[in-house]
């Protein structure tokens, strides 16, 4: 009879003792309702984008954002969709897969947009795909090439190129190209992310199939500060060619650090490392490096120089390679609401599937039947701390 | 021969990062006996401090900060440093006050609570736009950009460089310095017997009339600017520097806090020891085994440290009270 008023205590005790933690869980996991920004009005179509305005990739946010609201405003000038005005509402995801999840959940179900654009990392995209399949949200991503991100779904799409033809583009200008002639690569990747990985896959799998030797694989994690081990590892295999298909900031570090050892080997990257913060970072560490592209600023094309001059009329700044996608990824998506006889998902879905031959800034545009873009890729030099053209590299047909 | 001696000394700078942020956690749970998890967000503010100052006082003098050309004289430097210290310093002193010390009589857990809280409050403040902003910066060089020793080894089939920048030995020197000045201060003075005897025992050490508030104050204070220190002297060993809340400041911390626990919680000497050992074990296990698992040797060391010495390389071991 004893042991009864000293059990319950106990149990009393346990329970103060854990209510602080369940309060933190409770903090961590609930996410607070936004108010209905997206409250739509009848003669409004509401697009939502969820990209990296802040963190470690934040030009890649900002550049698609800063594309799409200039689709948007020459949209909206020349009478906007049937009459109807589009109206962009952006989250920021500060380049965290979490964010970018929670960014997507409140555009589609709190703001019901018609539909989503974003994001460029793929593995962001990856983390926003699902909802939007999941809710019947058509998502365009302006610039993830990891194959993964349109596997999601039928409601998935994008407007660029995938790795495997991106790895097998670098695989052949380091082999062949006259540039490099490398035969021997040592790659670096990021192991915490899926564009970086895919890429190193696909660009192995190509080198060697074009005889080359891979001298060492060494990997980071986005965000690291030191690099040594890895890059001693690197000097020590003696490599002709460096392949990092990393993003910018990370990439920028690394040069430095590379240099500083005494590495003079050429480096070679994705377009992970499309960003004008590049050059800042990196200075001229990076002179003499090489990257695939979207598109490349100096390309003589019309159109293209058309863009340019719009965009750094509006922005006061040369658009970098996303920001032409999230530029053409807006376009597209406006053409296939145009043609659409409703705007619900799946009839957009359907129109967007539809698209071929669209003439964008970066390049034709076909949407094949994965859902991916089939169109060339550009190769840039680092020179003086900024990229300059070098050549196209068209896909195979 | 040279890719060693480069390993190595990659691994004495680092290491004495890790020791002096060890320090600081060390420290406080030596005396308070819980973790401060917010330690490693002042290592963050020491650095974000350093890059706002430097920012600042840089086109003063009339040199760009953007441009790693030009270094200015080591005075600025010097006086960035300080300056990062105090603040955090203070910071430091501010945080024990409102957040720890209104729980000094409550259950450790609910202080264990605070203290991530007062993380996470710290992170997300340090990411608003008009505090530090949420994007990665470059630091501007306050140290001309030399190498002090320039050595052609053999190495494999050929001869390789090791280079050692001014940056490493500055890094290396400085935390030395610190390190024994705290040596000094914890074991030879007066303010230093009264640390110990706090930590020994709380309510003894007041019985003994010592102001326990003032020495657990002055303890933050200390472990405060010591990661100051750190966070100034790891951006400009890496200049890069990330956003506030980026994770990998989180991977700094947590690992200098293994360092702390490796070398006995609570025991100064032992921080430092541990701070070398988990950058050897880091350094070297990632050229020499694989670069993947960097983060893992270290805290497999820890698991081994923890089942064969569970009280760490240097702490006493717990006496069980019959």
């Amino acid at each position: 009879m004893h042991c009864r008023p000293s059990v319950s205590g106990h149990r009393l005790a346990g329970f103060g003792s854990f209510l602080p933690v369940l309060m933190l869980v409770a903090l961590f996991g609930l996410t607070i309702p936004g108010c209905p920004s997206g409250a739509s009005n009848k003669n409004e179509i509401v697009i939502g984008h969820f990209g990296s305005m802040s963190g470690s990739e934040a030009t890649f946010g900002q550049s698609t954002d800063n594309g799409i609201k200039l689709a948007i405003e020459e949209l909206n000038a020349a009478g906007g969709i049937n009459g109807k005005k589009v109206r962009l509402i952006t989250y920021d995801d500060k380049g965290d897969a979490r964010e970018a999840g929670n960014a997507v959940t409140r555009l589609v179900t709190s703001d019901k947009v018609t539909a989503v654009l974003g994001e460029v990392a793929s593995g962001l995209s990856l983390a926003g795909a699902p909802i939007c399949q999941e809710n019947g949200v058509p998502m365009i991503s302006p610039s993830s090439t990891n194959p993964k991100v349109t596997k999601i779904g039928d409601m998935i799409f994008r407007v660029c190129f995938i790795d495997p033809f991106q790895g097998s583009v670098c695989a052949k200008f380091a082999r062949r190209g006259e540039e490099l002639h490398a035969s021997k690569a040592a790659i670096l990747t990021d192991q915490a992310s899926p564009y970086s990985v895919g890429l190193q896959e696909e660009f192995e799998k190509a080198f060697v199939d074009l005889g080359g030797i891979i001298t060492t694989k060494q990997t980071y994690q986005g965000g690291d500060q030191d690099y040594s081990a890895q890059l001693t590892a690197i000097r020590g295999s003696e490599p002709d060619v460096i392949f990092i298909p990393g993003y910018y900031t990370d990439v920028g570090n690394i040069a430095l650090q590379a240099r500083k050892l005494g590495i003079q080997t050429p480096m070679l990257g994705g377009d992970g490392w499309d960003s004008s913060k590049l050059g800042e970072v990196a200075g001229k560490a990076l002179d003499g490096c090489f990257y695939s592209n979207h598109y490349s600023h100096e390309d003589p094309n019309p159109r293209v120089q058309d863009y340019i001059k719009k965009y750094s009329a509006k922005y006061k700044s040369t658009p970098d390679g996303l920001a032409a996608l999230g530029y053409d990824a807006a376009r597209i998506l406006f053409e296939a609401m145009k043609r659409s006889k409703s705007l619900s998902g799946a009839d957009l879905a359907a129109e967007l599937a539809k698209t071929k031959d669209f003439d964008g800034v970066t390049g034709k545009i076909s949407i094949d039947k994965n859902r991916n873009a089939v169109k060339p890729a550009v190769m840039l030099e680092m020179k003086n701390g900024k990229p300059s053209f070098v050549s196209t590299i068209q896909p195979d047909k | 021969m040279a890719d060693f001696a480069q390993t190595l000394m990659t691994a004495l700078a680092i290491g004495s990062l890790y020791a002096l942020i060890a320090l600081g956690y060390t420290m406080v749970y030596g005396i308070l006996k819980f973790i401060n998890f917010a330690h490693s967000d002042i290592v963050v503010l020491g650095a974000w401090v350093s890059y706002t100052l430097a920012n600042k006082i840089l086109p003063m003098l009339g040199l760009n900060p953007h441009n790693p050309e030009t270094a200015p004289p080591l005075w600025v430097g010097a006086l960035i440093l300080l300056s990062a210290m105090v603040a955090c310093g203070l910071l430091g002193f501010a945080i024990e006050r409102l957040a720890y010390k209104p729980l000094r009589r409550a259950p450790r857990l609910n202080v264990l609570i605070t203290a991530i809280g007062v993380s996470l409050l710290l992170q997300n403040i340090g990411q608003l736009n008009y505090v530090f902003g949420a994007s990665p910066q470059k630091m501007p060089a306050l140290m001309p950009n030399i190498d002090l020793l320039r050595l052609s080894l053999p190495s494999g089939d050929g001869y390789r460089d090791v280079v050692i920048g001014l940056v490493d030995v500055m890094i290396f020197a400085t935390s030395a310095v610190l390190m024994l000045v705290l040596e000094y201060l914890v074991f030879r003075t007066k303010l230093g017997t009264a640390m110990r005897a706090v930590s020994f025992s709380t309510d003894n050490a007041s019985l003994m009339g010592i102001p326990v508030d003032r020495v657990v104050s002055f303890t933050f204070v200390l472990g405060s600017s010591l990661a100051a220190a750190a966070g100034f002297l790891y951006v400009m060993k890496y200049p890069g520097l990330n956003q506030p809340a980026h994770s990998i400041w989180v991977l700094l911390g947590l690992k200098a806090f293994v360092a702390a626990v490796i070398g006995g919680i609570g025991n100064v000497r032992g921080a430092v020891l541990g701070g070398f050992v988990i950058a050897f074990v880091e350094q070297f296990g990632a050229f020499y085994i694989s670069s993947n698992y960097r983060d893992v040797y270290v805290f497999a060391l820890l698991i081994i440290i923890l089942l064969v010495r569970p009280t760490g390389l240097l702490g006493s071991p717990v006496r069980e009270k019959v």
